[in-house]
């Protein structure tokens, strides 16, 4: 007989309740996890171990608050996309994280000879003047200057929700996109 | 329990047109140590009230003002879209301007489609596509080509290197 790794049926269901009870935020009440629990019915322990579970696996990257950064005064952010060699992603990834000047930074797959960047950040700031002073001191910092790079303000944001990955529809937000 | 200036939204003096309301400076210390994390335990709300210095019914009328002022659009976990098995993707689409409201129509009735910007260069509109299982991120993007009649770029992630969204409040 082989070894079922995934967890049995009615504990999968109830994890999965548990991220549909979640897709509308913690509740707020003193108890909240209690809250959850008994939205879901199974215990409070058991929502706390889940949540553990998910963190300590990275399931879930963190636990908080999602703010809207328009409201509290960030209201530019550039989308910045650099074309670098397939050897230097890995360096050049690592150490445009390590200044601190950007939010997000990723590898992406680049398309075609129209999009060929492969290296993504993203700077956010108060005023659009704020930014570009940000993206000078990381091309300084990373010996950027010289690399073919797009950037992108944001005009207008026309959608911002969240990805669902539980069966049922409000909103979710997943914020490590780009 | 700490005695503490109670919160505006608490006395009623701000409870609808709150649309204006300024942080205070515990708004901001509670906006900045809550994007960092929130403890698993019996009591969470206890135990960030403590930390904060506040009482736990101020920490929770704050955040329901917060969240219903719309300084946070949401209190939970983030989750690892990739590991939960889901699909994720960033997408981009060049739409001239005069048609980037019907395309923008088209593209956000996709319940999969998290964020949504128009962008200041040629390819101006970039959102991102959260699905449920990975091989539906191909369905969802040929349906929104399909309705608005443009081509859409694929983008997908290879490897993160750094996600720290956090905003001094």
């Amino acid at each position: 007989m082989h070894v079922i790794s995934s967890p049995p049926p009615d504990q999968a269901s109830a994890q999965e309740r548990l991220r549909v009870a979640l897709q509308d935020g913690l509740p707020l009440s003193p108890r909240p996890y209690q809250a959850l629990a008994q939205q879901c019915g199974i215990s409070e322990q058991d929502v706390i171990d889940a949540l553990q579970t998910w963190e300590q696996s990275r399931l879930t990257r963190r636990f908080g608050i999602v703010i809207n950064h328009h409201k509290i005064g960030y209201t530019s952010n550039a989308m910045v996309v650099w074309e670098v060699a397939d050897s230097e992603v890995n360096r050049l990834g690592a150490a445009i994280s390590r200044t601190g000047l950007v939010s997000l930074c990723y590898q992406r797959r680049p398309d075609g000879p129209d999009w060929p960047y492969n290296l993504y950040c993203m700077l956010h700031g108060k005023s659009r003047e704020e930014v570009l002073q940000r993206l000078q001191r990381l091309k300084t910092q990373c010996g950027l200057q010289d690399t073919p790079c797009a950037v992108l303000f944001s005009l207008r944001q026309y959608k911002q929700c969240g990805g669902r990955y539980a069966h049922k529809r409000p909103s979710a937000p997943v914020k490590e996109a780009l | 329990m700490t005695a503490q200036p109670t919160h505006p939204h608490a006395t009623g003096r701000i409870t609808h047109d709150s649309s204006d309301y300024q942080l205070d400076p515990v708004d901001r210390r509670l906006i900045n140590t809550l994007q960092i994390g929130f403890p698993i335990c019996d009591e969470p709300y206890a135990a960030v009230a403590s930390e904060l210095g506040i009482s736990e019914t101020d920490l929770l009328e704050r955040l329901q003002h917060l969240l219903h002022t719309g300084y946070l659009t949401r209190f939970g976990p983030f989750y690892h879209a990739e590991r939960l098995g889901g699909g994720l993707t960033l997408a981009a689409m060049q739409i001239p301007a005069h048609d980037v409201e019907r395309v923008t129509a088209a593209i956000n009735r996709h319940a999969e489609v998290a964020h949504n910007y128009e962008r200041d260069h040629a390819l101006n509109l970039w959102f991102v596509v959260a699905t449920e299982k990975p091989e539906h991120i191909d369905a969802v993007l040929t349906a929104i080509a399909l309705e608005s009649g443009y081509p859409v770029h694929n983008l997908p992630k290879q490897r993160e290197f750094y996600v720290g969204l956090h905003f001094q409040a």
